[in-house]
């Protein structure tokens, strides 16, 4: 099951936690794949590490133009992309009150209006083969809401709606597009809140421990199979408990 | 122009599962050929790898029937 051979996958933000064990999980079922992100250091290495069957090609998520090239160089290094998985994502965290507009609009900008850049440019291939896997990485805070991440949170539910609609007007073409959204996982993006912030967050966790980046790449290993081709439209949670919806 | 349209039609005939009778330059893809959207956006993917061309966005919108995409092609046509 979830045999990947031959597939093609393109992953964004494969130079970070999550989106490298998700390329790691994806190309270890057999499947060719693109890494993208914006740390062209990063990629080489984990590219060097995956072996055969890897592509590194660079790109900003805010950035049209990039978004474009990133497109049509994956298809080129690979043939068709098969597999999209849209991981990429920054953070601006700012209460409200100080939240500045350049906060609010880069993380709208690199988290939402990327991934539907980048997935109707990879689109058109998918629709001509009749076959498509659209995974977008959203979050817990998307549905829940966190203080401090109006902007984050915002844009992550967006990927919540925007994929439900996809998923509406590319069913009929075998194309599925569905989101996975991780609870606290043990990544950079994590390491950084103190102790306390962890302990807090621990509390409200029932599996009372940090989930991490290869149990997220599990689902999207699952969504991508050939198995999953009668889910679509859906948000499957990966958080341990925290949040049950 | 016959080469043209003979190829589009097959093109509409072939995504569409209709008629070859019912593909009638009038017709409209959406209203009398039972095209939705989507299937609009497949069709002119498909005349652009048929006749490699490109058809942009805006030209796209407004081939509405058999007969505009076979005026179209025919005079953006380099083959």
């Amino acid at each position: 099951m979830f045999d990947l051979t031959g597939k093609c996958a393109l992953v964004t933000g494969a130079s970070g936690g999550i989106g490298g064990a998700i390329a790691r999980a994806l190309h270890a079922q057999g499947a060719t794949v693109t890494l993208s992100g914006t740390r062209a250091e990063a990629l080489e290495q984990l590219k060097a590490s995956l072996g055969e069957r890897t592509h590194v090609v660079a790109a900003k998520m805010d950035d049209a133009a990039d978004i474009e090239r990133l497109a049509k160089e994956a298809e080129a290094a690979m043939g068709k992309i098969d597999i999209l998985v849209n991981n990429a994502g920054i953070t601006r965290d700012n209460i409200s009150m100080r939240m500045k507009d350049e906060e609010w609009e880069k993380v709208l900008q690199v988290n939402l209006t990327g991934t539907f850049r980048l997935t109707r440019a990879a689109m058109r291939g998918m629709m001509r083969r009749r076959f498509g896997r659209v995974i977008n990485i959203t979050s817990i805070v998307g549905v829940t809401g966190n203080p401090g991440q109006a902007n984050y949170a915002a844009a992550k539910a967006g990927l919540i709606g925007m994929s439900k609609s996809l998923a509406q007007e590319l069913a009929s073409r075998a194309i599925t597009v569905n989101c996975i959204a991780p609870g606290f996982i043990a990544t950079p993006m994590t390491d950084v809140l103190t102790d306390d912030q962890k302990k807090t967050i621990l509390g409200r966790v029932p599996a009372d421990r940090l989930g991490t980046p290869e149990e997220i790449a599990a689902g999207v290993v699952y969504l991508a199979s050939e198995e999953a081709a009668y889910v679509t439209g859906q948000t499957l949670h990966i958080n341990g408990g925290m949040a049950m919806i | 122009m016959s080469d043209v349209a003979e190829r589009v039609k097959k093109i509409v005939v072939e995504h569409l599962g209709v008629e070859a009778a019912q593909v009638k330059e009038e017709a409209k893809f959406i209203d009398d050929l039972g095209a939705d959207s989507l299937d609009t956006v497949e069709l002119v993917m498909a005349f652009e790898e048929e006749f490699s061309i490109e058809i942009p966005d805006d030209a796209a919108e407004k081939i509405q029937t058999v007969g505009d995409a076979i005026n179209f092609i025919t005079s953006n046509s380099k083959s």
